[in-house]
């Protein structure tokens, strides 16, 4: 096998406040024709970075300090702009995490595939349309002789996702970066996608650095894996070796993170008033009905998982049970006393019963608040403490978040890491005291090892104040590591609900069935194994389809 | 597009309804300004008898509201009425009182046409220009050639109308005699002549309407370089100007275009001190002269043609970019 890319003593550095700071410190990456490389680490570990790099490409404010990236004996990072503009697009490939934010949405598809082939003289525009369609239908994309001729807006993300791979193979490249490519996916959509990629990786024999955090994921499209730490390598090893016996103590706590689980609790005592009792729910967005007659009880101290895909409801029911949205049906039960639907037709002492803690920690923290007045602010309006008591208490409740209060109480939000606001977001549903917390997709903005440390501090404060918590995530790893019972939602339907231990043992509903079989494992023949049981036409889509 | 459609239908009945507030507003302010046409037109040594006898031709004795109402039924005929100066003048010269033969209509009609003209030669330099400037800007930005640009516009749009005038007189005319200084135009006029009678004008308002619109090119532009899908046309290996032509510029439309219909609107109601300095016979001139004078018919309806200027030059803006937004001409 000869080699495509020699990067060599890669340093790169990111300006801030008028300094350059190191990013990257010094990598080595070796990859030879038709070999796929895994690049994992958390967020900030320099992934993306290195990816473009292999392009020679920076972004803004980012700049290749040292060393060299050599592409079949072209050095990218001396090269001219003429001779890269000349590799990119025809030789080297980009696949984007995010399609819809990646295709261009003034123009249609096909216009965007076929644009590097006309502009590198590759092929005319008619074959190039041509190949595109093929591509298409080799990638299974519905009606693969027109949707090319829609607009992104047009075409659903998992099927825009393939669409830029086929993209990115329109002038048979030696090799394409896929930068995330499947991690904006549901679970569903994303082994469509995966299938899809390993295919056409295969068949053209296409050189691939794949970027994601996900383990499961790399093991099952990468050769070879490379680990990176804060813009140093840790190891790097063929995927069987690195999967089965990872050397170094990071790759090993990275291993780990999908092992935690709490111990079952004791089966609920059926009598007992449930803390909060969602009882057949329909609502409404405009006039069309999105929940359909949704019934669930939260009884105290345990932790119900709403699962499913995007669109399947489950933020909306947080809406009902909080009144933000009334349902047009049914009603809600704290406690066994029905609530007024409408959140501005409940008291303080009802308003204090469920709190929420939202995805983006980033935006539901006031960026101009200090951590004390954002905690603070509950504190005042639902417990009446001021001054002395209130920070008091504040400093109390930032200890139970394991957060140092005399070190974070007076920063800002824009002071803190990505776990350390979803921290406060926590802080800040712990001041109203309440019984009952709506935990939306609290951990699926982070890395691992972070979302870990989320979950074990909410698992630590059940344990300690006896709370519930609804858990709405579609990550069926979190579901496993902490929910005591599972409602498993489709099109703003309940399909199946019940204890967890019974959810994860067959059978199940066929729904159920497919969300479960399609989150990847850590074993590298997970992939194969599983379109093979499907049938190769039985993916995906066309599985959803049939229910 | 049926949706489109209604858009146009509800702005243009909007458009109407604000034409009669315009109307009003504009009548009130006219009969609140102190003296009125018959003390105007005969000055400070007038007698009482003689105001009022002008007054009662031309029936300022009436009351206002009774004159206001009078007035719109005619302009709902299309009657915008008769210059009180012309009707004043006829009555005068002996024949007939009250009635004429020049109207309003007749008065504006040449003018107004004079003033689209000077508007759409202005546009037909200026708009090209500043978009084609804003592109350059927004490649080559914080170049020598960016910061250049931004100082000349930004200058230019800075200075006095009449100065810009005067200091392209010196260069365009005195010094170096290729356009005329004086723009009489008139009618009958071979379009070349027009044209090129009307070219210093042009070149002054050109001067103080390109920077905003380059300036809003530039920024529209490089506030989407940030955008992923411009990172992907990068990656493909596509040169600088194909990047911003074809992958940022569509996406940037519809600020651009509603700075030019603003810039359009302001070509049309706001050239008074160039029309004067080149003495071209446009609107705004006479505009000025029939305030002074309080000819009420004349202003009530140039203040309706500039306000319908800015009513359709809005709508059209708006037409447009939803035209230019393909989510809203292709929906899912």
């Amino acid at each position: 096998m000869s080699q495509l890319l020699k990067i060599r003593g890669l340093k790169i550095e990111g300006r801030s406040d008028e300094t350059w700071n190191p990013i990257i410190n010094g990598v080595d990456l070796d990859l030879n024709k038709g070999e796929v490389l895994g690049l994992i680490g958390e967020s900030g570990a320099g992934k993306s970075t290195i990816g473009l790099a292999a392009m020679g490409y920076t972004r803004d404010g980012v700049r290749i300090s040292d060393g060299s990236v050599e592409f079949e004996g072209v050095d990218l990072v001396t090269a001219s702009a003429a001779v890269k503009r000349g590799l990119l697009g025809s030789r080297i490939a980009y696949v984007a995490q995010s399609a819809a934010a990646s295709f261009n949405p003034a123009h249609r598809i096909i216009d965007q595939h076929t644009e590097a082939p006309t502009q590198h003289n590759v092929s005319s525009k008619a074959d190039s349309e041509a190949d595109g369609m093929e591509l298409y239908r080799r990638l299974r994309l519905p009606n693969p002789n027109e949707i090319g001729f829609r607009y992104p807006h047009q075409v659903s993300g998992g099927q825009l996702q393939r669409a830029m791979t086929a993209m990115a193979m329109s002038c048979r490249p030696d090799l394409i970066i896929f930068d995330e490519p499947t991690t904006a996916l549901d679970v569903t959509t994303q082994i469509e996608v995966l299938a899809a990629i390993r295919d056409i990786v295969e068949q053209f024999d296409t050189a691939a650095i794949y970027i994601t955090h996900d383990l499961a994921v790399v093991a099952q499209m990468a050769d070879k894996i490379k680990v990176l730490l804060r813009g140093d390598e840790v190891e790097e090893a063929d995927t069987r070796t690195m999967l089965s016996a990872p050397t170094e103590d990071y790759t090993k706590s990275l291993w780990a993170v999908r092992s935690f689980e709490r111990p079952a609790k004791p089966a609920i005592n059926v009598k007992a008033t449930p803390i909060v009792s969602v009882q057949g729910v329909t609502a409404a967005y405009g006039k069309v009905d999105v929940l359909h007659d949704v019934s669930f009880d939260i009884h105290e101290g345990r932790t119900v998982a709403v699962v499913g895909e995007s669109g399947s409801g489950k933020s909306t029911t947080a809406r009902c049970i909080t009144g933000l949205l009334p349902p047009r049906i049914g009603h809600i039960e704290f406690e066994g006393v029905q609530m007024p639907l409408d959140y501005r037709k409940r008291d303080k002492m009802q308003l204090r019963q469920a709190q929420m803690i939202y995805q983006m920690a980033d935006t539901a923290l006031n960026p101009r608040k200090t951590i004390g007045e954002t905690i603070g602010r509950p504190v005042e309006f639902y417990m009446g403490l001021t001054g002395k008591e209130k920070r008091k208490r504040v400093e109390a409740l930032l200890d139970e978040i394991e957060l140092e209060p005399s070190q974070y109480i007076d920063r800002l939000p824009s002071e803190l890491s990505g776990g350390q606001k979803q921290r406060i977001g926590i802080a800040r549903a712990l001041a109203a005291e309440p019984k009952f917390i709506i935990c939306d997709e609290v951990t699926s903005a982070l890395d691992q090892l972070v979302a870990e440390g989320i979950l074990k501090l909410l698992a630590k404060l059940q344990d300690e104040l006896g709370l519930s918590y609804m858990f709405i995530t579609h990550d069926l790893a979190t579901v496993r590591a902490i929910s005591d019972e599972v409602v498993v939602m489709k099109d703003g339907v309940v399909v199946e609900q019940g204890p967890k231990l019974d959810m994860f043992q067959p059978p199940h509903h066929p729904y159920t069935d497919l969300l479960l079989s399609s989150v990847p494992e850590m074993d590298p023949d997970w992939l194969s194994n599983l379109l093979e049981s499907r049938g190769v036409d039985n993916i995906g889509d066309a599985a959803v389809d049939k229910m | 597009m049926s949706g489109l459609l209604k858009i146009i239908i509800q702005r243009l009945f909007l458009g109407l309804i604000t034409l009669l507030v315009v109307s009003v507003i504009i009548f009130t302010a006219v009969n609140l300004l102190p003296g009125d046409f018959a003390q105007a037109i005969l000055g400070q040594g007038a007698t009482e008898e003689a105001v009022a006898a002008i007054r009662e031709q031309l029936g300022l004795d009436q009351h206002p509201v009774q004159r206001y109402f009078q007035w719109l039924a005619g302009a709902l005929q299309g009657d915008l009425g008769t210059p009180m100066s012309q009707a004043l003048f006829k009555s005068f010269a002996g024949t007939n009182t009250g009635e004429s033969d020049v109207t309003v209509l007749s008065q504006i009609g040449p003018r107004f046409a004079n003033t689209m003209f000077l508007a759409a030669v202005t546009a037909a330099i200026a708009v090209p220009l500043s978009i084609f400037l804003g592109i350059l800007t927004a490649l080559y930005r914080n170049s020598a050639f960016d910061r250049a640009m931004n100082v000349f516009t930004l200058s230019s749009i800075s200075s006095p109308e009449f100065f810009l005038a005067y200091i392209l007189i010196l260069f365009l005319a005195v010094l170096n005699p290729i356009f005329p200084s004086l723009s009489n135009i008139f009618e009958g006029m071979a379009f070349g002549d027009r044209l090129e009678k009307t070219m210093l004008p042009a070149l002054t308002l050109t001067l103080v309407v390109t920077a905003h619109m380059m300036r809003m090119t530039r920024a529209a532009i490089i506030n989407l370089l940030a955008s992923p899908y411009i990172e992907m046309a990068r990656l493909k290996g596509l040169s600088p100007m194909r990047v911003i032509v074809k992958h940022a510029l569509p996406n940037a439309l519809a600020p651009i275009i509603n700075v030019v219909a603003l810039n359009l609107a302001y070509l049309i109601t706001g050239v008074v001190i160039v029309e004067v300095v080149f003495v071209y016979p446009g609107i705004g001139q006479l505009f000025v002269d029939s305030v002074k004078i309080r000819d009420i018919p004349v202003v009530q309806a140039c203040c309706l043609i500039f306000a319908a200027a800015y009513i359709l030059l809005n709508l059209t803006a708006d037409i447009l970019s939803i035209i230019s937004n393909p989510r809203l001409r292709h929906p899912k």
